[in-house]
């Protein structure tokens, strides 16, 4: 018997780690969304490129939108050389971060399996594994029964409807503890002089001669000499505010989690083929995430038959969750573009700049999002590891398709 | 579960329907000769409003057939439904008239 209860290692909840400013009349950099991308834009820009005059405007409260609604999970492997360079760059900062804020994130990198269910996902699977390896990133393929070894609680019987028949294993993958991640990063921004503003929503964007002049708001005009926007579900109606159209559809994508249990589930457990992706929090709860629901939606909510089949496949997976109860369901809206992979990217706005299309996987691409935004932002030109994926892709045909790896069916 | 008024069948379950995307979007007369800009647009571009938005659907579990509803993404309420080849609906005739009588 565990005389410690769950969740009593944690810390404390902080009290007040940044200021709460008034919005000021100008600022160099007006950064537009205060969810993690945002926060680790707005602290790289101080970190790497000595830029403090920046305002991160938030409309509700801090890291309240897909920064909380989210499944934490972080990982790199995914397809495309492009993909590997972005996403393994965000690894190995998420390695550094904690030291880096000096802010405990609950960093756990207690690997990712990616099932494989059918004939076909086992050929793509390996072949992503192999493509993982060539770009350095960590990657493992396991037959059933080693999927057994690294996760006892998966049910590899060859008589159920979804059978394992192997999965990627990526040793370095994990979760981090998304409040602790947004506090950290908002801590740090704050004390290199950004104003963080919450309860301040952009209701329009300022252009002139061609060029962002500030943002208007629900507290007042706000000059800006370079804006960014970083907004993810609401991406499309606020660049439309500056009439430039997104290939972005936004829907809504749901996540829930059980009571507190005892650990039981050691790794992060993720499944394409029946959209469902498992880890055990810190605290115990058992966090899955669902598909996203087929039409598109600012509602912040979904349909409970998408939570219902999920929670069906899950049990095939997990015969042990059976009796576990659903606490919590909750919906966030995610701006899904045509090839599942981000936008980054000047815009035809001379600066103004595009942070979005994360779609269902923004989270483990935190820091590293946040290091080329801050670049793109602070040199006016793409980071190299951005460049990719700009927003003139869409012409050129150049796409850096994700799909297979994105893990939650678009 | 959204409950939505197929024109022929009459209201039912969400789970009966597939989505069909935004409505109205016109295959290019001429794709040959279009520039890649306006190419690109017709391939990865559809609207994306927080508000009405004209949308198809299909009645997959039912008659099988194709309509149009025009929907406010911003609450998910219907505004107005149509059959396929009708003009598009603004989504304001509903007013004063139950979608789902």
């Amino acid at each position: 018997m565990n005389p410690r209860p769950p969740g009593a290692d944690l810390p404390e909840h902080p009290d007040h780690l940044w200021r709460d400013p008034e919005p000021g009349r100008s600022y160099d950099v007006v950064i537009v969304g205060g969810g993690g991308h945002g926060l680790a834009t707005a602290h790289y820009l101080a970190r790497n490129h000595g830029i403090t005059d920046v305002a991160v405007l938030e409309r509700g409260w801090l890291a309240g939108g897909n920064m909380a609604r989210n499944t934490t999970i972080i990982r790199s492997n995914y397809l495309w050389d492009e993909s590997a360079g972005i996403y393994e760059h965000a690894l190995k900062l998420w390695e550094g971060l904690e030291e880096e804020l000096d802010y405990p994130l609950l960093f756990s990198q207690r690997g990712v399996l990616n099932l494989a269910h059918s004939l076909q996902d086992v050929r793509d699977s390996v072949r992503r594994v192999e493509a993982n390896r060539l770009n350095g990133v960590d990657a493992e393929w396991l037959d059933p029964q080693q999927v057994k070894e690294v996760c006892p609680i998966v049910e590899i019987s060859p008589d159920v409807r979804y059978p394992v028949l192997g999965a990627t294993y990526q040793p370095r993958a994990g979760i981090a503890k998304h409040d602790h991640v947004a506090w950290g990063l908002a801590r740090s921004a704050d004390a290199a002089g950004i104003d963080i503003v919450q309860n301040c929503e952009v209701t329009g964007i300022d252009v002139s001669g061609g060029r962002v002049t500030g943002v208007r708001t629900s507290r007042g005009t706000i000059a800006a000499g370079k804006v960014a926007l970083c907004a993810a579900g609401h991406s499309s109606v606020l660049a439309d505010m500056a009439g430039i159209p997104l290939p972005l559809q936004s829907h809504p994508l749901q996540a829930l989690v059980s009571e507190l249990l005892e650990p039981v589930h050691p790794t992060v457990v993720m499944s394409n083929a029946v959209h469902v992706y498992v880890s055990q929090a810190h605290k115990g709860e058992l966090v899955m995430g669902a598909g996203i629901d087929a039409y598109t939606s600012y509602t912040q909510r979904g349909a409970f038959h998408i939570i219902e089949r999920q929670m069906a496949a899950a049990l095939e997976l997990f015969p042990i969750f059976a009796r576990a109860h659903v606490l919590r369901t909750w919906g966030g809206i995610v701006d899904v573009t045509p090839d599942a992979s981000p936008i980054i990217s000047l815009t035809p706005v001379k600066n103004l700049y595009l942070n979005c299309g994360w779609g269902t996987g923004g989270f483990k691409a935190t820091p590293g999002a946040g290091w080329v935004y801050a670049h793109t932002i602070a040199h006016d030109t793409p980071h190299p590891l951005a460049a990719p994926f700009t927003l003139d892709r869409f012409t050129t045909g150049a796409l850096v398709d994700e799909h297979g790896a994105a893990a939650v069916a678009h | 579960m959204l409950l939505i008024p197929c024109p022929w069948c009459g209201p039912r379950d969400e789970a009966e329907y597939t989505y069909g995307g935004q409505a109205h979007v016109p295959y290019p007369q001429d794709p040959a000769s279009l520039p890649d800009e306006e190419w690109g647009r017709y391939l990865f571009h559809r609207a994306n409003p927080k508000g009405p938005h004209a949308e198809r659907w299909c009645h997959t579990a039912g008659c099988r057939r194709w309509f149009n509803a025009v929907r406010d993404t911003a609450t998910n309420q219907l505004l107005a439904v149509y059959r396929a080849g009708e003009p598009r609906l603004a989504g304001g005739e509903a007013n004063g008239r139950d979608l789902f009588a």
